[in-house]
């Protein structure tokens, strides 16, 4: 008796019962959309978050300036001055796992363009902050130079600002006055949306950061050219631990610190939080795909139940068929094709109520999913692994009932 | 002298019932040549129908020996049994069993899916063997849409479709009216002289007259074993039934 004969005389048998199979399989459908949306949705936010710390800059340290201490009372990350523009430069310099190390001063002011005037951001910083930031610039061009060098007064602008001022103009070659400095647009930044915080990351004018500190913050600051920040970039297959250690080795020696002396300056590495997130929207997605499995293995229950039933119902039918000659692996054949029949067809409707089911999360909860092929393989071998492992036992009780005890069972 | 189809030989069958050990069979020897036509009797419990299992490979004596076809099947894995029940054996049960909610053709094709015919095969042959008992446009009928005697030859048809030496009738006519029990003895009787060996088992002694030889069981052994003379002609008996029949319409 070959594979296709047993596979119609099951589809037969499903077929003169069918609300109860229907029913039975019930369970698997459940089952199977619930895994495949499951993972679809957890694939989904998982992926957002990928997007959101490749947006960040994958391999990103920022290092702040260390606290003070007044009266007892600690100011917080960034209260001392003991970062230097040189601090960035060495760090450039003498560490090789560093792409770009950006300094920065950041300001807040009002900007003024013509009519409009708008509340912002704005960082002094060098071309490094691109790199180091993964930001792209959208048009015109990045800071000369000279420009760096020579405090020259020009902008580039965030797009929520160059949106806010201008509208669908084009801003570059327009004058706009921070904290009431003119300075000339020279660029515009590609968008980067909101941080993980839901900040509008776009919402920033950057220029060079001699401009910043001497024309606009008007901090003259004298020689120790402090920054308030510095953005480091590590290189791809860097070790992120490394580099922080290499980068606090070199600061301390820098800052003449004494062995036992606290750090002056704190270094937060931003994929850690993120990475943080990451782990718990995985642990998130495994626990959704873990409760949908449940279910799978309560459908695969329900196959059991009927194949239980179906053979006691059939055992006439059974004595019949091996009175005719068929052997125990015959019917043990048979009845397993029968149940694994049943949890593919269910496993097959359950494909498509997942994949209705996601669209429907995607569509009206706007949540972000992804639907892959893996999961489909995944379900499919385990609503067949269900079919196999649930239908055994009732296929085996059949396959070994003797014949004159089948054909006398009322 | 040839070798008889069926041979047993001091065969013995008891059950465990509740601790209790029940002797069905206690030593039957019988010989029974290719082309028989044997009626086995007795009354219920005589140990009949579970000689007629034996016969049959669907239960294994507890002694004694039984050769069927020159082939000792006592001792046989429960697989060779069902082979043996394929190839050599049709059986035609008093409730017919056939398989509900599935075409005549496809019951009668059932022994030949167990033994790897190929499907065009299986319906080609199981067609001619409708046609053979007279039902070839009854093929697509489910048994519930047939008549008792029908489907009673649909399972004859389904015992002849394997090309067996044997066929084994429990009460064959258990559940039919009389006028159907005839027609059902006279495709019996038809078949005997065609050749193929048939042993009937029945407690009605009409039934048992219809066979060219008698066996008849008490208390697990045989106690009598006769050839009939003259054995009713089931056919002409069935013809005449059919003629007394008061015609409807005739009667006012």
């Amino acid at each position: 008796m070959n594979v296709l004969a047993s596979i119609r005389i099951a589809l037969r048998a499903l077929r003169i019962n069918k609300l109860r199979s229907a029913l039975t399989m019930l369970g698997i459908i459940i089952g199977v959309a619930a895994v495949i949306t499951m993972i679809a949705v957890g694939a989904g936010a998982q992926n957002r978050i990928e997007e959101q710390i490749k947006g960040l800059g994958t391999n990103l340290i920022i290092l702040l300036p260390g606290s003070t201490t007044s009266g007892g009372v600690r100011m917080g990350a960034g209260s001392r001055n003991t970062l230097t523009e040189a601090d960035a430069y060495a760090i450039q310099r003498e560490i090789f796992a560093v792409q770009a190390a950006a300094p920065a001063l950041r300001g807040t002011g009002q900007v003024v363009a013509g009519m409009n005037n708008w509340s912002t951001v704005f960082y002094g910083t060098t071309n490094e902050y691109f790199e180091a930031r993964n930001w792209q610039i959208a048009s015109g061009k990045m800071f000369e130079a000279s420009d760096l060098s020579g405090s020259a007064k020009v902008a580039i602008l965030g797009e929520t600002v160059a949106r806010t001022l201008f509208g669908d103009a084009d801003p570059i070659g327009q004058v706009i006055r921070i904290r009431k400095v003119p300075v000339t647009v020279i660029g515009t930044l590609q968008r980067k949306g909101q941080s993980l915080m839901g900040q509008d990351q776009d919402d920033v004018i950057l220029m060079p950061l001699s401009t910043a500190r001497n024309r606009v913050l008007g901090r003259g600051s004298g020689r120790l050219r402090t920054v308030g920040s510095v953005s480091i970039k590590i290189r791809d297959g860097e070790s992120m631990a490394e580099a922080e250690s290499q980068i606090r080795e070199l600061l301390r020696q820098r800052h003449r610190l004494q062995a036992g002396q606290d750090d002056d300056f704190t270094l937060r590495n931003l994929s850690e939080m993120l990475a943080v997130r990451e782990e718990s929207s995985r642990i998130m997605g495994l626990l959704l795909a873990a409760v949908a499995s449940v279910s799978l293995l309560v459908g695969g229950i329900g196959i059991m139940n009927i194949m239980l039933v179906s053979v006691t119902e059939r055992t006439r039918e059974i004595g019949l068929r091996m009175a005719v000659g068929a052997r125990g692996y015959d019917i043990l054949t048979q009845f397993l094709v029968e149940a694994i029949t049943l949890a593919l067809i269910g496993g097959f409707l359950g494909i498509l109520l997942g994949f209705g089911g996601t669209l429907a999360i995607a569509h009206f909860a706007r949540w972000p999913v992804q639907l892959g092929i893996e999961p489909v393989v995944l379900a499919v071998t385990f609503a067949a692994a269900i079919g196999v492992f649930f239908g055994f036992y009732p296929a085996r009780k059949a396959s070994l009932l003797l014949p004159i005890e089948a054909l006398r069972y009322e | 002298m040839t070798t008889p189809l069926i041979l047993t030989k001091d065969i013995t069958k008891s059950y465990e019932m509740g601790g209790l050990s029940v002797q069905a069979l206690r030593g039957v020897s019988l010989s029974i040549d290719a082309g028989e036509f044997v009626a086995v009797m007795g009354p219920s419990g005589s140990g009949k129908s579970t000689f007629m299992n034996l016969l049959g490979c669907l239960d294994v004596p507890s002694n004694g020996d039984y050769t069927l076809a020159g082939e000792r099947v006592s001792g046989l894995h429960r697989d060779a049994l069902a082979a043996i029940r394929n190839r050599r054996i049709g059986f035609v049960f008093q409730n017919f069993n056939l398989l509900p909610r599935t075409s005549a053709l496809e019951n009668v094709a059932l022994p030949l899916l167990y033994c790897g015919v190929p499907a065009e095969e299986r319906h080609r042959r199981a067609a001619q063997r409708l046609d053979e008992v007279g039902l070839a446009e009854r093929a697509h009928h489910h048994p519930a849409q047939l008549s008792g005697g029908q489907q009673q030859r649909v399972a004859i048809a389904r015992a002849l479709v394997n090309d067996p030496v044997l066929i084994l009738a429990d009460e064959p006519t258990g559940a039919l009216d009389t006028q159907t029990s005839c027609e059902v003895m006279a495709l019996l009787q038809q078949l005997n002289a065609r050749g193929m060996t048939v042993v009937v088992v029945t407690h009605e002694h009409d039934i048992a007259e219809f066979a060219k030889r008698m066996v008849i069981f008490r208390d697990g052994r045989v106690v009598e074993d006769r050839k009939v003379g003259q054995p009713k002609d089931a056919a002409a008996l069935a013809a005449q039934l059919r003629a007394d029949l008061p015609k409807i319409g005739e009667t006012a």
